[in-house]
């Protein structure tokens, strides 16, 4: 008679990450998917040829930026966002999104907003799909010159936040138009004629042409859209929220709102990493936070007497100074 | 006369941030690693706490959610919203 032994045998992995991670953290040891996803992964040398369109920068070159980081690195997303977490969590802020806008639609709930208010949520909120198309390649500016790919990977992601917010507002367009479309092209002649706008459409276009990366993101992501949303989202909605139906448009734009509380986490521990590396980096960004929040408040002070009338000043007020609160917090100002 | 606690937990992505979160708050946690599951043995008392693992996972955590990583356990359980605590009291 034989008998059988069962044994178990364990097998070390010979490796338990890859080179550069091990690299960073001294030791073989294993990391989370997110680190996997970004640390180093952007080529910093053995760059052979310089742009044609700028041979005084290497085709990745740190000085695209007056901000100095000893370590690019360090300015860690919060979200620990790689591409499958990506994906998974927007498409399921996406989903719940779409059944708001559905719901609304199948029960015919925007023939219940006050006629005069729903003229008025067109012409404030239809107008930011280009605000956001207008924010998209901002943030693609971002990612294709900045440096480190702790950075960029996230702004690659916002750069498709942005052009999905387009489309949740051209979304809400058609549902207020019968599927027309009438809306939107009302919204671009707004965007390009009416006088309450010209002042934001000029500020958007001003950032196009910004040079400095960080001063676009600091421009974009603290400045511009912290009083746009500030606005629209909080003080545009609050003041429609009593009217008949006031309440439909806070529900379509609920997806707008929860988005930037959630980029709000990242865009504050990149500006906060920054600005904690030295005072010339405090410096910088305070000049740029004070030049850019000043003009997106008077950039949106008109958009906001035209909705809010007598109220619209101590609007743009308490949001610019619920922004500067949060500047403060992170170091600037 | 102190006794050992202890949890143990599959060695996934999922609980990566858990791990590194009980390491972190029970000094005194002696981690050994298996084929597919780690054992964590602490003397008295081990705590997961949810702040600590929220911070490691970029989102918010539920404790709830320990026992999709969960293989055993060895203790009385003590839970709340932000602790999930186990020892022999």
């Amino acid at each position: 008679m034989t008998t059988i032994e069962i044994k178990t045998q364990s097998l070390e992995p010979r490796r338990h990450t890859f080179g550069n991670i091990a690299r960073r953290y001294g030791a073989d040891k294993s990391a989370s998917r997110y680190d996997e996803s970004m640390l180093d992964l952007q080529a910093d040398v053995n760059f052979h040829y310089r742009p044609i369109w700028a041979p005084e920068y290497e085709i990745f070159d740190k000085a695209r930026t007056k901000i100095e980081m000893a370590d690019w690195y360090t300015l860690r997303d919060p979200r620990q966002l790689y591409y499958a977490t990506y994906n998974i969590q927007r498409s399921q802020m996406v989903q719940g999104a779409e059944q708001q806008l559905a719901f609304v639609e199948k029960r015919g709930l925007v023939d219940t907003v006050d006629a005069g208010w729903a003229e008025t949520v067109k012409s404030y909120l239809l107008p930011l799909r280009h605000f956001e198309w207008g924010a998209n390649l901002n943030s693609l500016q971002i990612t294709n010159y900045g440096w480190g790919a702790a950075v960029t990977v996230p702004t690659c992601f916002e750069a498709g936040d942005r052009l999905g917010m387009a489309q949740h507002i051209s979304k809400i367009g058609l549902l207020f138009d019968g599927n027309s479309g009438d809306s939107l092209d009302a919204a671009k002649d707004a965007w390009m004629n009416a006088p309450e706008w010209q002042a934001m459409r000029k500020l958007v276009e001003d950032s196009l042409v910004v040079e400095d990366w960080f001063e676009l993101f600091v421009a974009q992501n603290l400045a511009m859209d912290g009083i746009v949303y500030g606005l629209v989202h909080d003080h545009f909605d609050a003041a429609g929220i009593a009217k008949p139906g006031g309440m439909v448009v806070t529900m379509v734009t609920e997806f707008p709102k929860t988005w930037f509380a959630e980029q709000t986490r990242w865009v504050d521990a990149v500006i906060k990493g920054v600005v904690a590396e030295s005072a010339g980096n405090a410096g910088l960004v305070s000049g740029w936070f004070a030049d850019w929040s000043k003009k997106a408040a008077e950039a949106m002070r008109p958009v906001a007497d035209k909705v809010l009338g007598a109220d619209g000043a101590a609007a743009v007020a308490a949001v610019s100074a619920a922004l500067s609160e949060r500047a403060k917090k992170l170091g600037i100002g | 006369m102190t006794r050992n606690v202890s949890i143990t937990l599959q060695n996934t992505e999922d609980a990566r941030p858990i791990i590194e979160a009980i390491e972190a708050d029970n000094p005194a946690a002696v981690v050994v690693q298996y084929p597919a599951m780690v054992k964590i043995d602490v003397p008295d008392r081990i705590v997961v706490k949810r702040d600590s693992v929220t911070e490691r996972l970029g989102r918010d955590f539920d404790l709830q959610e320990i026992h999709l990583s969960l293989i055993s356990l060895n203790g009385y359980i003590d839970e709340d919203d932000d602790e999930f605590v186990l020892s022999w009291r």
